[in-house]
């Protein structure tokens, strides 16, 4: 085993993106929220057509065992609730909110005096702000921690990393934010009752560094490769230990919690704010002004390219998410949800044409998990469903670098994608 | 907004090593040997390379053509095919070996079995051992060499490769002083520098190790197929009879171009990890077994090719290991 250890991949990332300062984008006419924020199933909508809302009213209810509530982001009118474009299920049934461009929030107070409420009462007010996994994961968290303190866990990781190469918001906030941050992760700790919380962040975040050590946090650095923010990849980084692809980290005593999610925590728990806002780069080629913003949950991808100042005429991709792992847009009504991290928009996009494989082996070189895409590949062209999952299919957690490195372009993870969805639904 | 956007699945961005770019990037790497060969064995050497190039291309064009393939000549493998051909050919071959070469490279090791990504053997390699079968004569070079005694004659420019001399019936009359000059250093550096080979690529044998090193550090080829080549090819060689300097032994013969641009094919080599380290090391293991005990003098082709065929059962074998 020791010769397939993965290296991971050095990409090229988007300059200066790090050092866009966040800016709060001014509020606008129009919100899409979404129920279907996060993973499991959708918020029930507890609104109907014609309602007045305000910011912060609970518009949709908890819909499952895994689901979360959806709060809206501005206060004016509901004047729909109809299917609209979603970032990554083409679309999905959304609640379309008229601002009146007021402050009005719904019930809204200050409690320093969070540190003496209990686990459960701190866990409460995570599941009624509707706080999800912001790394693009999505999972509720209030889930997650219940989980947690069911079992015994004893390492609490904040994952700093941000490996895709167009993303800056987690490094922003942890610079910006940092005491909140701080205080969100240990709130976190506290109702998981760990005794170690580590942040982990890459190499090139140095300034984050040194103002989580000022905290009094306790820092890791790992080198900055792709794709070392991943919840597997990070977690065998830092304590050695492959996770099967049935297991959780949950189950070998581990929970993993994105920055920002710490930062929506401590929101949550403070201020009693739901999640309504959260931050996101936008960032690449085709956009006139890069930028790092505070963004309200369901503005619309039109708005935000105003407020960047446009687009570039060669624009050819919009994609949700990371260059790596983000999902390709067809409509500029998507709106932004909770598990947006950014917004690249792409001019120069990569035409090469689809060869057959050469057998080269790059694919199985880069794999972060040590499976056989190449071979995997093939199993799935012939319909050979079972033999993929024999060799790995399920441990590939669909970062992309096999298809990145692939000389004939061949679009791997599409295939690993497809096979999936084919074995869900037999 | 009427503009229409691309849709398509992640990765958004892609490696700029293409199979074009990768293929261009290996023939780049070979230039500099080719200059070198030229300038050693005359203008005659690049009108060789130059049919075997030529036929290569013009041959893939006229297979795809009546096979209704679509045609791949863009994406630069039959050059590289003919170029390595040709590198690998003596510098006074007449001018229908390269041709005869190149067409059985390109058609029968290559085109027949599905064109680029699907050949077995590696063409270039397979056509090499095609002509050394079917005219051994030709191939093995002249013998005009009469008597190795003497070092400095080795590299006179019509000797057969120092490998011929090793297995030569003068071999068993070479004394024992010769044979300690022939592993010194300055005999070394004459392999290294000067020009020691039987064919136009090995001329200079320190242009192919840059040229290797570079295809490294781009990431075109990959090392365990080359350390573990080097390794056991050295190791086989100190062990078997005769004990001939591992090093000498290495920049002699077609070994360095092999090792660098033939075993390291993307194509015919084991796409596993473990698969590669097998295959490097199987390949040095049957290139100094062959040396000694074959009938020609060199072993690098008939150990590459049979490495090749069990490029499959390797990449099982890495298949198990994992699991
Ligand atoms: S997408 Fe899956 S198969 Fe491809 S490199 Fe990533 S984990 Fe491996
Ligand atoms: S990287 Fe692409 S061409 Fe190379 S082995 Fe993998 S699938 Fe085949």
């Amino acid at each position: 085993m020791i010769f397939t250890w993965p290296i991971g991949l050095r990409l090229k990332k988007q300059k200066n993106l790090l050092e866009l300062p966040i800016e709060v984008m001014p509020p606008v006419s129009f919100v899409f929220i979404h129920f279907q924020q996060h993973r499991g199933k959708p918020a029930i909508p507890l609104v109907k057509k014609g309602d007045a809302v305000k910011i912060g009213s609970k518009i949709g209810e908890t819909g499952g065992e895994i689901s979360s509530p959806v709060h809206s982001s501005v206060s004016g009118r509901v004047i729909d609730i109809k299917p609209h474009p979603h970032p990554f299920l083409r679309e999905g049934l959304c609640c379309v909110i008229e601002s009146d461009y007021s402050d009005t929030w719904e019930q809204r107070f200050i409690d320093s005096d969070y540190h003496s409420l209990s686990k459960e009462e701190l866990l409460e007010r995570i599941e009624k702000a509707g706080v999800v996994g912001l790394g693009g994961g999505g999972y509720p968290t209030a889930k997650k921690l219940l989980a947690g303190m069911k079992d015994r866990v004893n390492l609490l990781i904040i994952n700093g990393c941000e490996s895709e190469p167009n993303l800056a918001a987690d490094y922003r906030v942890m610079i910006e934010y940092t005491a909140s941050v701080v205080e969100g992760a240990r709130i976190l700790q506290k109702i998981l009752n760990v005794p170690k919380m580590i942040f982990v962040l890459t190499r090139n975040y140095k300034m984050a560094e040194a103002l989580l050590k000022k905290e009094g946090a306790d820092v890791k650095i790992l080198p900055d490769s792709y794709p070392v923010g991943s919840e597997r990849v990070l977690i065998r980084k830092i304590t050695k230990i492959t996770l099967p692809a049935d297991k959780l980290p949950i189950d070998v005593g581990i929970i993993v919690q994105n920055v920002s999610t710490c930062y929506a925590v401590f929101q949550a728990v403070k201020y009693n704010k739901p999640l309504i806002e959260r931050v996101i780069t936008i960032s690449g080629d085709g956009i006139n002004k890069p930028k790092n913003i505070l963004v309200k949950i369901g503005t619309p991808l039109s708005a935000i390219i105003q407020y960047c100042e446009g687009l570039k005429d060669d624009l050819k991709k919009i994609i949700f998410g990371g260059l790596m792992t983000g999902i390709a847009q067809f409509s500029l009504d998507t709106p932004v949800i909770k598990t947006t991290s950014g917004i690249v928009f792409q001019s120069a996009v990569c035409e090469d044409e689809i060869n057959d494989c050469v057998y080269c082996g790059k694919c199985i070189d880069v794999c972060p998990m040590g499976i056989l895409p190449q071979m995997i590949y093939t199993f799935i062209k012939n319909n050979e469903f079972k033999n993929a999952i024999d060799y790995g299919l399920d441990d590939c957690i669909e970062c992309g670098c096999c298809s990145y490195v692939c000389p004939s372009s061949i679009p791997l993870v599409h295939y690993f994608k497809y096979a999936r969805l084919r074995n869900m639904h037999g | 907004m009427d503009k229409l956007f691309i849709v398509s699945s992640p990765p958004h961005i892609h490696t700029r090593l293409n199979l074009k770019n990768a293929v261009w990037i290996v023939i780049l790497c070979l230039i500099p040997s080719l200059i070198a060969g030229v300038v050693f064995f005359g203008f005659y050497a690049l009108i060789i390379i130059f049919i075997s190039i030529a036929v290569s291309v013009f041959s893939e064009t006229i297979f795809e053509y009546l096979s209704k393939r679509k045609t791949t000549i863009q994406d630069g493998t039959a050059v590289l095919t003919g170029l390595l051909l040709g590198l690998s050919l003596p510098p006074n071959v007449p001018l229908w070996i390269p041709l005869i070469g190149a067409c059985f490279s390109i058609i029968i090791s290559k085109q027949i079995f599905g064109g680029t990504g699907f050949n077995l053997l590696n063409p270039a390699l397979t056509g090499r051992a095609f002509l050394m079968l079917s005219f051994p004569q030709i191939m093995s070079v002249n013998f005009k060499y009469q008597a190795p005694e003497t070092l400095s004659e080795i590299d006179a420019v019509t000797s057969a490769t120092p490998l011929t001399l090793l297995k030569s019936p003068f071999y068993y009359k070479i004394t024992e002083e010769t044979l300690r000059k022939m592993s010194s250093f300055d005999f070394l550096k004459l392999l290294l520098f000067g020009h020691s080979g039987g064919s136009i690529g090995e001329a200079c044998k320190i242009l192919i190790i840059a040229g290797g090193i570079i295809l490294l550090i781009f990431k075109v080829i990959d090392y365990r197929i080359i350390i573990g080549y080097i390794l056991s090819f050295c190791l086989m060689s100190l062990m078997l009879p005769g004990r001939i300097n591992p090093l000498f032994q290495l920049f002699t013969g077609g070994v360095l171009l092999a090792i660098f641009f033939m075993a390291t094919d993307w194509v015919t080599s084991p796409v596993t990890k473990n698969g590669r380290w097998i295959f490097g090391i199987g390949c040095g293991f049957f290139t100094a077994l062959f040396r000694l005990i074959s009938h020609y003098p060199e072993g690098v082709t008939p150990a590459i090719l049979l490495m090749n065929l069990f490029v499959p059962f390797f990449d099982k074998i890495a298949v198990i290991i994992r699991r």
